[in-house]
């Protein structure tokens, strides 16, 4: 079977600048990856990449197998951003069905129901976003990136805004979403929230993957070391 | 500091098609000025045409130029076709300028006005705000693919727009007759002063081609010394 | 399940941008406003006695229309902008023309709702008698408004990531505007004075020609105004 989420080779070069320089990976269900470096370092620019909202200057991506953006791959990404991408005017209930439809879901609304109930915001989702606290968005924001069941879960900064209780949420979410067979990426700074959720662990500097292991038995103290290494 | 341009000199280099422009150049206007006689009715006003009707030729070709070189681009993404649109628009904005500044100084011996809506003069004075919009456009955009690309967008649909305007106007023209007495060519010129024509003709021809190839030269400098600063 | 197709998500586009404005409704008004306010105006800036308010009402109708709708096509893309939002419909399984389709869609029920309050108005403080031109007027708003919203939405777009996009706009997008400004305000004169349907024929072919030409050519560019 492909892997769910594979990367060749990708080369992304911005104006005479090489952001992401041969990044290769792949993964397969069940497994999570979690991407470390400092600001720069071409994680975000990867993440798009892997997206399908950037194309590669060379090499290339697939989910599924299918060689993105082809639509049939992007229906298996879930991505969530340290931006809401949410439209402040309409409630959360709305921005959520409004994915679910463009999606095609067979029945929106309840999708929409079960995805803002597993982010514990059911009761909060009928005002407009723009009247809740950052970390309400965010689980919003989650909320519409899972509604459609996504086997693949891009996750950019995905702690950024959220609260104790929105951040045990998120990763028992995604840890859930692993176990139920997802392929994750997750970009982060918090090397213990990445660690305890990632199956493999990678640190970006310069736009190369400098390491790439599986992340059991990695010591998070330890790592913290190797990276401040790397990267100073 | 290393050395920042591949071809360090390629704008201070003289250009022999430069020098073969400005010498035809030269020959024209000689043949114009001295050797060809002066129109019947129009007396020694009438050698703007010299200028003026080979630098409309010249504005229309140079965005011809643009558009293609735009179209091209989308699906080649090579930077030379790109620096190919951004020069022949820059100079045929300056031919169109040529154009409009001529066609008054004409017009007022011949119409007795410095400006008339003449179809064709109002066509070309639409034709210098398209590209000068095109130009605004590539000015505030940083990121070389991303201006390659909106130029593209913009070059083309403005080749698309000039039949529309120019059958808007001549339509309005024909329902709003000026009371022009005199045309600015007449029906059937002397054998010399068609060839006088062609020759000015060809020789602005030339002078174009000179001077797109300086501006490039001057384009890839540029991104030159844009690499340098990035990826230094 | 299957994403659908190019109309049924450009709807669900055009749907949610309607209800984000329906939502706070300050666009439609500004611009009902500002065409309000630029009728009143113009009234003024003429000398009533040397022309007739009839002879300047096409003018005025047009001019005014122009500057409204850019008022409304420049917030199309600012929602999107705002939070990133852009990316969320970027990733979905629909086509990128369902965007252009969507946004467009939802803009031209913007600038009609703009100029079906406009216009009467226009009627009335400018005593013109429309008589039996009403429904050829309506048709050559509505041939005008594909074409502006056409054209508008792809310019829109193309801007919305720049610097100085609101100054930006206009710029690129009034020269492009000629080919239904100058049609629409000529066959619209005619249709004024009394004149029958068939002398404005002309008129109409060019404003037809030039929506189906570039409603087609913006949709076909309109995945390189994206970032990639």
């Amino acid at each position: 079977m492909a892997p769910r989420v594979e990367a060749l080779h990708l080369v992304r070069v911005f104006g005479g600048r090489r952001a992401v320089d041969g990044v290769s990976c792949s993964l397969r269900a069940g497994e999570c990856l979690a991407l470390f470096g400092p600001n720069g370092a071409g994680k975000t620019t990867t993440l798009r990449l892997l997206a399908g909202l950037l194309s590669p200057t060379s090499g290339e991506a697939r989910v599924a197998g299918v060689r993105l953006p082809a639509p049939e791959a992007r229906h298996h990404i879930g991505l969530i951003s340290h931006r809401a991408m949410l439209y402040e005017a309409l409630t959360g209930r709305e921005n959520v069905a409004f994915t679910a439809r463009l999606y095609g879901l067979p029945d929106p609304d309840g999708a929409t129901d079960r995805a803002l109930r597993a982010l514990r915001i059911a009761e909060r989702a009928d005002v407009p976003v723009r009247q809740l606290s950052r970390g309400m968005q965010q689980r919003v924001a989650i909320a519409r990136a899972i509604v459609h069941g996504p086997d693949v879960l891009l996750a950019d900064e995905p702690y950024t805004g959220l609260d104790e209780q929105g951040a045990s949420a998120l990763t028992a979410l995604l840890r859930e979403r692993r176990e139920a067979g997802a392929a994750i990426v997750v970009v982060t700074h918090h090397l213990h929230e990445g660690l305890a959720l990632a199956t493999h662990a990678a640190i970006m500097q310069g736009g190369r993957f400098v390491r790439h292991e599986p992340a059991q038995g990695l010591d998070p103290l330890a790592y913290a070391d190797t990276y401040r290494a790397l990267v100073a | 500091m290393t050395d920042l341009s591949p071809t360090p000199s390629a704008s201070r280099r003289i250009d022999p098609v430069a020098l073969l422009a400005l010498a035809v150049v030269a020959l024209a206007y000689g043949r114009a000025i001295w050797f060809t006689p002066p129109e019947a009715t129009q007396g020694f006003a009438q050698k703007i045409l010299y200028v003026h009707a080979p630098a409309a030729w010249v504005a229309f070709l140079a965005f011809g130029v643009t558009a293609l070189a735009g179209a091209f681009w989308l699906f080649l993404k090579d930077q030379r076709l790109d620096r190919l649109a951004e020069s022949s628009a820059e100079v045929g904005v300056i031919f169109t300028t040529a154009v409009l500044v001529t066609g008054p100084l004409w017009g007022k011996p011949v119409w007795g006005t410095w400006w008339t809506w003449d179809a064709r003069l109002t066509l070309t004075l639409f034709l210098w705000f398209i590209y000068v919009g095109y130009l605004v456009l590539r000015g505030v955009i940083p990121g070389r693919e991303q201006r390659a690309r909106y130029a593209a967008v913009v070059g083309i649909l403005g080749a698309l727009l000039i039949p529309f305007i120019h059958l808007s106007v001549y339509l309005f023209r024909t329902l709003h007759p000026l009371p022009v007495v005199a045309r600015p060519e007449g029906p059937a010129m002397p054998a010399v002063m068609v060839t006088t024509f062609f020759f000015a003709f060809f020789a602005f021809t030339l002078l174009y081609v000179a001077f797109v190839r300086a501006r490039m030269a001057l384009a890839v400098e540029r991104d030159a010394l844009d690499d340098a600063a990035v990826g230094g | 399940m299957s994403a659908p197709g190019l109309i049924a998500s450009a709807w669900l586009i055009a749907r949610k941008d309607l209800a984000i404005e329906f939502r706070t409704r300050s666009a439609f008004l500004s611009a009902l406003v500002l065409s309000l306010l630029a009728i009143v105006i113009f009234y003024f800036a003429w000398d009533p006695t040397a022309v007739g308010a009839g002879d300047l009402a096409p003018g005025v109708l047009w001019v005014t229309f122009t500057f409204s709708g850019l008022l409304g096509l420049h917030r199309s893309f600012g929602v999107e902008a705002q939070d990133g939002a852009m990316d969320a419909l970027l990733i979905a399984p629909v086509p990128r023309q369902a965007i252009f389709v969507g946004k467009a869609l939802a803009n031209l029920a913007f600038v009609l709702g703009v100029q079906g309050v406009a216009l009467p108005a226009m009627v009335l403080f400018y005593d013109v008698g429309v008589g039996a031109a009403w429904p050829a007027l309506i048709g050559v708003m509505v041939l005008a408004a594909i074409g502006l919203v056409a054209v508008g939405t792809l310019f829109a777009g193309l801007t919305a990531n720049t610097r100085l996009a609101e100054l930006l706009l206009p710029v690129l997008a009034l020269p492009f505007f000629v080919p239904i400004v100058m049609p629409a305000a000529q066959a619209t004169a005619k249709l004024l004075a009394g004149r029958p349907l068939a002398e404005s024929f002309a008129w109409l072919r060019i404003l037809l020609a030039f929506d189906l030409v570039f409603a087609y050519a913006c949709m076909l560019v309109f995945p390189a105004t994206l970032d990639d």
